[in-house]
C-alpha cells in the first residue's frame, strides 16, 4: 500500500472513529468512559493522515529527482511489499489492508449490541453486591436487572416483597423454551459482555420475539434457578404485564464500572 | 496459532502484483486505486454484505469483532505516538544513562519501569520495539514490554475493584506479572539470540524534518500493528462467538486442569489487561490460582499480542518467544498461587 492509500485509510479511519464517538454508535461496543480517548485517537488519525499527505506534497514539489528518503527497511517478515521495492520506503506490509475491515464493518454494517445469542451461550454473571441502597418508599420500583436480581437472589427479596417492580430488558430464550429478561453488564468492551439474567414467570405475552426490548411490571417471587450454562443463579420475577420498548440510549449495564 | 500465521497471506486479497514489482508509474495498478475500488464496490453491495451478516452468529462475531479494534485503538494510538517520540525527541544516550549497564540489573529496573505506562498491552508493543530500536538491550525492552500492561496503576486498580474481598488478588498479580516479566528478560539475555529478533531498522523513518519524521513513524506504526491487530481481534472473535462455554464447567472440575483452560482462555480471548480482571471475577466456578494465571498470563500473551509481536519484531521472535512466556507465566501463578492464595 503506498502512501496516498495509507493516508486515505487513516483520514478514514479517524472519520469513522469520531462518527462513532460523537453518535451513540460507540455505546454498541465500548463502555461510556472511553469516549475522549475514541475522540482524540481519531484527531490523531486524522492528523497523521494530512501531515502525510502534506509532507508528500512538500517532497514532491522539492523535485522528484532527488529521491525520496532512504531505501524501505520496513520490507521484512511476512505479507509485505519486499524490501526496498520501490526508491520511496513508504510502502506499508500487505496486512495493513486488513485496516479495511474494522472500518467498513462500522459505517457500512454498524453491527448491534450484543443481543440474545450471546445471552443465552453465556452463564449470568451475577454477583453479590456490596450494599444494598434504600429503596424509595412508595410507587412502582424501577430497578436494573441487575439490581434486582442481586436484592432477589443475595438479599433473599426482603427489599422487594409487595412492591411493583419494573424492569428494563431484552427478551431471551433457552433451549428448553424458559423465557429470560436480560442485560449484558459491561466492564470495558463488548469482548468482556457478560448477560445477568431474570427468568420470566406469570402474564408472559403469548409471542416472545428474542432480542426485543420490553419494560417488565410484576412482582418478587422466591423461585430461583440454575443458570443451565455454568449453574450461576437466575431469579424469577412474576410478570403482570410487559410493553415494548425502544433499545435504550446504552445497551449494556455499566454500573460495575464505576 | 495456525490461524494467526496463515491468515495474513489469505487475509489479504486485494494484493496486487503491480505494487511489488519496480514498474514505472504508468499503467499500473496503484493501491489508491485498488482502495478507491473496493470502497466503491462495497457500498454498491452494502445491501447483499448486510444480508449475509445478520445471522446471529455473524452478527455477534462482528460486533465482538468491532468492539475489540475500537476499544484497542487508543491506546495503539497512544502507544504509537509514545513510541514516535521515543524515536524521534529522545536521544539514545538518555537510555544508556537511565539504565543499569549490566544486562542483568537493566532488566528488573526496565521491568519497574513498565508500571509507568498507563496503558494495556496495544500501546506497550510499539514502545517495545521503539526501545528496542533506540538501542536498549532487548532483554531489558522484553521485561518492560511483558511487565508493562500487567502492573500498571490502571489495572491494578481495575483488579481491586474486580475482586473487592480478595485484596490479595492484587498483591499476587502484581508479583507474578513482575516476576515472569524479569525471569523473561534474563531467559532473553541468556538463551536468545539477536538473528531472531528482526534486525533494527536504520532510520527508517527520515525525513527532512524532526516533524516529518515523527509523523512518518505515526503513519507506519498505525498501518502496521494496526493490520496485526486486526488479525488477532478476527481470531478472539471467532472463538467468543464459537467456542462453546459449557467446556468451561467439565474444565473447572479438575484443579490441574483448571488453570491451563483458564490460561489458554486468556490467550484465545485477547481481552485487553484493563478489563480481564472484571471477566476473571466473574468465572466463579475456577480456583483463585487458576484466575490468577487467568491474569497473569492474558496480559503478556494472548492471539492479538501474538500477531503483533510477529509484526513487530519478527516471527522468529514471536514463535519462540511467544510458547516460553506462556508456560513461565503458568508456572510462576501456579507458585505465586500456592504461596499467597
Amino acid at each position: 500500500m503506498n502512501r496516498q492509500a495509507q493516508s486515505a485509510l487513516l483520514f478514514l479511519l479517524g472519520a469513522a472513529l469520531w462518527h462513532a464517538g460523537t453518535t451513540d454508535l460507540y455505546l454498541r461496543y465500548v463502555k461510556a468512559g472511553l469516549r475522549p480517548l475514541l475522540l482524540a485517537a481519531a484527531v490523531v488519525l486524522v492528523a497523521a493522515a494530512v501531515a502525510s499527505v502534506g509532507y508528500g506534497w512538500r517532497r514532491g514539489r522539492r523535485g522528484a529527482g532527488s529521491g525520496a528518503g532512504p531505501g524501505s527497511g520496513l520490507g521484512h517478515g511476512l505479507g509485505t511489499d519486499g524490501p526496498g521495492a520501490d526508491g520511496h520506503g513508504h510502502h506499508a506490509p500487505h496486512v495493513s489492508w486488513l485496516l479495511l475491515l474494522p472500518l467498513l464493518a462500522l459505517i457500512l454494517v454498524a453491527p448491534p449490541a450484543l443481543g440474545s445469542y450471546s445471552a443465552t451461550r453465556t452463564g449470568t454473571a451475577l454477583q453479590q453486591p456490596l450494599a444494598y441502597p434504600a429503596l424509595p418508599a412508595t410507587g412502582p420500583l424501577r430497578l436494573s436487572v441487575v439490581d434486582y436480581a442481586g436484592r432477589a437472589v443475595y438479599g433473599k427479596g426482603r427489599t422487594l416483597e409487595g412492591r411493583r417492580i419494573q424492569v428494563t430488558g431484552f427478551v431471551a430464550v433457552d433451549r428448553s423454551g424458559t423465557p429470560y429478561l436480560v442485560r449484558m453488564a459491561l466492564n470495558c468492551c463488548a469482548a468482556d459482555a457478560q448477560p445477568v439474567k431474570i427468568g420470566l414467570t406469570g402474564a408472559i405475552p403469548p409471542v416472545l420475539q428474542p432480542d426485543t426490548w420490553l419494560t417488565v411490571t410484576g412482582t418478587y417471587t422466591p423461585r430461583t434457578e440454575k443458570d443451565p450454562v455454568n449453574g450461576g443463579p437466575v431469579p424469577f420475577l412474576r410478570v403482570t404485564e410487559a410493553t415494548p420498548v425502544p433499545v435504550p440510549h446504552d445497551p449494556y449495564d455499566e454500573s460495575w464500572n464505576t | 496459532m495456525a490461524l494467526t500465521k496463515s491468515a495474513p497471506q489469505e487475509g489479504t486479497p486485494h494484493d496486487e502484483p503491480g505494487e511489488s514489482a519496480p514498474a514505472g508509474p504508468q499503467g499500473r495498478v496503484t493501491s489508491p486505486l485498488v482502495l478507491t475500488l473496493v470502497l466503491l464496490l462495497l457500498v454498491t453491495f452494502q445491501a447483499p454484505v448486510r444480508r449475509a451478516l445478520s445471522a446471529p452468529v455473524m452478527q455477534s462475531w462482528t460486533t465482538v469483532f468491532v468492539a475489540v479494534v475500537v476499544q484497542a485503538l487508543p491506546f495503539l494510538v497512544l502507544g504509537v505516538l509514545l513510541s514516535a517520540a521515543i524515536a524521534v525527541y529522545v536521544p539514545p544516550s538518555f537510555f544508556a544513562r537511565a539504565l543499569p549497564g549490566r544486562p542483568a540489573l537493566a532488566v528488573p529496573v526496565a521491568g519497574l519501569a513498565g508500571a509507568v505506562l498507563p496503558g494495556c498491552e496495544c500501546a506497550s508493543v510499539p514502545v517495545a520495539g521503539a526501545l528496542v530500536r533506540r538501542g536498549v538491550t532487548p532483554a531489558a525492552a522484553l521485561a518492560f514490554l511483558l511487565s508493562a500492561p500487567a502492573i500498571n496503576p490502571v489495572v491494578l486498580t481495575a483488579t481491586a475493584v474486580a475482586f473487592p474481598r480478595e485484596p490479595r488478588m492484587v498483591v499476587a498479580r502484581l508479583a507474578g506479572g513482575l516476576l515472569v516479566a524479569c525471569v523473561m528478560g534474563w531467559l532473553w539475555q541468556r538463551l536468545g539470540r539477536t538473528d531472531w529478533l528482526r534486525p533494527p531498522r536504520h532510520a527508517p523513518h527520515e525525513g527532512a524534518t524532526r516533524g516529518e519524521t515523527f509523523w512518518n513513524s505515526v503513519r507506519h506504526d498505525v498501518m502496521h500493528a494496526g493490520g496485526y491487530l486486526v488479525l488477532g481481534a478476527m481470531a478472539a472473535a471467532t472463538l467468543k462467538a464459537v467456542a462453546p462455554q459449557s467446556w468451561l464447567r467439565t474444565a473447572a472440575e479438575n484443579p490441574v486442569f483448571s488453570v491451563l483452560a483458564l490460561a489458554v482462555l486468556a490467550v484465545v480471548l485477547s481481552i485487553c489487561s484493563e478489563a480481564d480482571a472484571f471477566v476473571a471475577a466473574s468465572l466463579t466456578q475456577f480456583s483463585l490460582t487458576a484466575r490468577l494465571a487467568f491474569l497473569v498470563v492474558g496480559p503478556m500473551i494472548d492471539l492479538k499480542l501474538f500477531a503483533m509481536q510477529a509484526g513487530t519484531f519478527g516471527r522468529a521472535f514471536a514463535v519462540r518467544f511467544a510458547p516460553a512466556t506462556f508456560v513461565l507465566a503458568v508456572a510462576v501463578s501456579v507458585l505465586v498461587g500456592t504461596v499467597l492464595l
